[in-house]
């Protein structure tokens, strides 16, 4: 109980130190229009061209596609923890860590969840805008479990990109300035995990490596659910490999921060 | 303005130093501009995988689209990005008022001191998949259009800056706001599309008010379409250009007025 407690107040400490961004928040959600409309016109002229669907979509549910990858974005993607976390490591606040019977992966996971709960309450009104205006295209899945089984997958996309953003900040034990590696991580989620155009879009041979990959389950595994794009023994595959992953990151998140400590009390002592 | 040059060359021998440093940093950031190029051109061959063109423009035309756009993000990322993204850290920090003290203009203070090299190199890349898509299309340029080119490329990039400077002054009244830089690769990510597919409203806005879409369009046009009129192309680029330049350095001394005045 006393965990909780102590977690609990954690949680408001990041609420408020999270609100001091809420500025940077309405800007990214604002900026971000831009893209979307490029995004969205580009694919009515490739719809317009090709007169027909592409590997089973529409213009409809192409759009749809995009605007459900910035909802689920929103809700999963940490957008300022790598900063703070080398920030604590090359400042040496986490000095006070080591005292406290507070464990810095459960304390950076609090913040991380008060920070995507600020930044979903700021962005989803323009959210919220941007389904309206597209409301045409939304199609909700017909089967109940389907919002269950999405739901599973979107908590533990959450839970994946921070432990992957988590084990990238750990680099700051070693190296001064960490903004390459994260550029170079971000790269990658950026293509091969659904943001730029969707995975199944790929020739076959390339998706099948795609599946085994990480960045697949981002993003892009809990939208695929949702859309009945992926479903019955597949859609369970890759629920697995996502469960997979999810143990994995967080062994490696844990060793990780093991192996920069050692090093960092090493160099320190 | 001799003084300037002889200033800017310092400074671009001392970031030329400081980058030869960290050459592993320096072979990474190549990386990751690499990647996203890549990735870039993968995206555009996946589309062209089901249709032959987009509007009026075919698939080796789209690719050299891309890879202008490259030149001119790359220089403008090699000369300016860095300074000026660093302006809302100077504003935070209070770092400005010693550069707003040195006794030379303040906007070429705030945007020179760094250089990139590994951008240049990023933009040899780019001017390699032009040539490249060129002999895809058969085409060889005369050496008026190439000149041409070279003209509206510094254009683009002019109105890279301006864009860039535009949002990063802003920082004066909202601190905290790495945001604004996050929005220039936001209005940025539209440039590498072809101008056909937006409609008429979007084109004026991003086409003269905020003119992203003209930077890599136009001199691409220029070097792939002989038929369009390239008088009317380099008119539009020239005064859209110019305005967004000067409405930008304009911005800059007000938001500059206000930030020395809520100091004293």
């Amino acid at each position: 109980m006393i965990t909780a407690a102590k977690y609990a107040a954690v949680f408001k400490l990041g609420l408020q130190n999270t609100f001091v961004y809420r500025w940077n928040y309405v800007l990214r959600a604002v900026f971000g229009l831009i893209p979307l409309a490029g995004t969205v016109f580009l694919w009515r002229a490739v719809f317009a061209e090709k007169g027909g669907g592409m590997q089973g979509y529409t213009y409809g549910s192409m759009v749809y596609y995009y605007l459900l990858m910035i909802l689920v974005s929103n809700l999963v993607t940490p957008t300022e923890d790598e900063w703070q976390i080398a920030a604590d490591i090359r400042e040496g606040q986490i000095n006070s860590f080591l005292t406290k019977p507070l464990s810095y992966l459960a304390y950076r996971f609090c913040i991380f969840l008060s920070g995507r709960l600020v930044y979903t309450i700021v962005t989803i009104l323009p959210i919220a805008l941007i389904f309206f205006y597209f409301r045409d295209y939304v199609r909700l899945p017909s089967e109940l479990s389907t919002y269950f089984f999405a739901f599973v997958s979107l908590v533990m996309s959450g839970l994946i990109q921070f432990f992957i953003s988590y084990s990238v900040s750990m680099m700051a034990f070693w190296i001064l300035e960490i903004s390459t590696v994260v550029f170079i991580v971000y790269s990658f989620e950026y293509f091969l995990g659904g943001q730029m155009f969707p995975i199944d879009l790929m020739p076959a041979g390339f998706q099948a490596v795609m599946k085994w990959l990480p960045f697949y389950y981002e993003l892009f595994c809990p939208i695929a659910i949702f859309l009945e794009r992926l479903e019955g023994a597949e859609m369970f595959q890759a629920l697995a490999i996502q469960t997979f992953w999810l143990v994995a990151l967080w062994a490696f998140a844990r060793f990780m921060w093991k192996r920069g400590l050692s090093h960092y009390q090493a160099v320190g002592g | 303005m001799r003084r300037y040059i002889e200033i800017y060359s310092i400074m671009l021998r001392n970031s030329l130093i400081r980058e030869m440093s960290f050459k592993a940093n320096f072979v990474l950031w190549m990386l990751v501009e690499v990647l996203w190029f890549c990735g870039q051109i993968v995206f555009f061959s996946i589309i062209f995988g089901n249709v032959d063109r987009i509007g009026d423009w075919s698939k080796w035309e789209v690719v050299l689209l891309v890879g202008t756009h490259q030149i001119s993000a790359q220089l403008f990322q090699a000369f300016f990005f860095m300074n000026v993204s660093n302006i809302p850290e100077l504003v935070r920090t209070g770092k400005l008022d010693t550069l707003l003290a040195l006794p030379i203009d303040s906007q070429f203070a705030v945007s020179t001191k760094q250089f990139g090299l590994d951008s240049v190199l990023n933009a040899l890349l780019g001017g390699v998949v032009v040539i490249v898509s060129l002999a895809h299309l058969d085409i060889v340029p005369s050496v008026v259009s190439v000149l041409l080119y070279m003209v509206a490329l510094a254009f683009g990039v002019a109105i890279h800056y301006a864009i860039m400077l535009a949002l990063a002054a802003v920082s004066f009244w909202i601190v905290r706001a790495q945001g604004l830089v996050y929005g220039y690769f936001n209005f940025l990510q539209i440039a590498r599309y072809p101008d056909a597919i937006f409609p008429r409203a979007f084109r004026f806005i991003f086409g003269w008010i905020v003119p992203v879409i003209i930077v890599a369009n136009i001199p691409a046009r220029l070097l792939v379409k002989p038929l369009d009129n390239p008088m009317w192309l380099m008119l539009h680029l020239t005064i859209a250009g110019s305005a967004a330049l000067l409405i930008s350095r304009l911005f800059w001394r007000f938001a500059l007025r206000r930030y020395s005045s809520a100091s004293s």
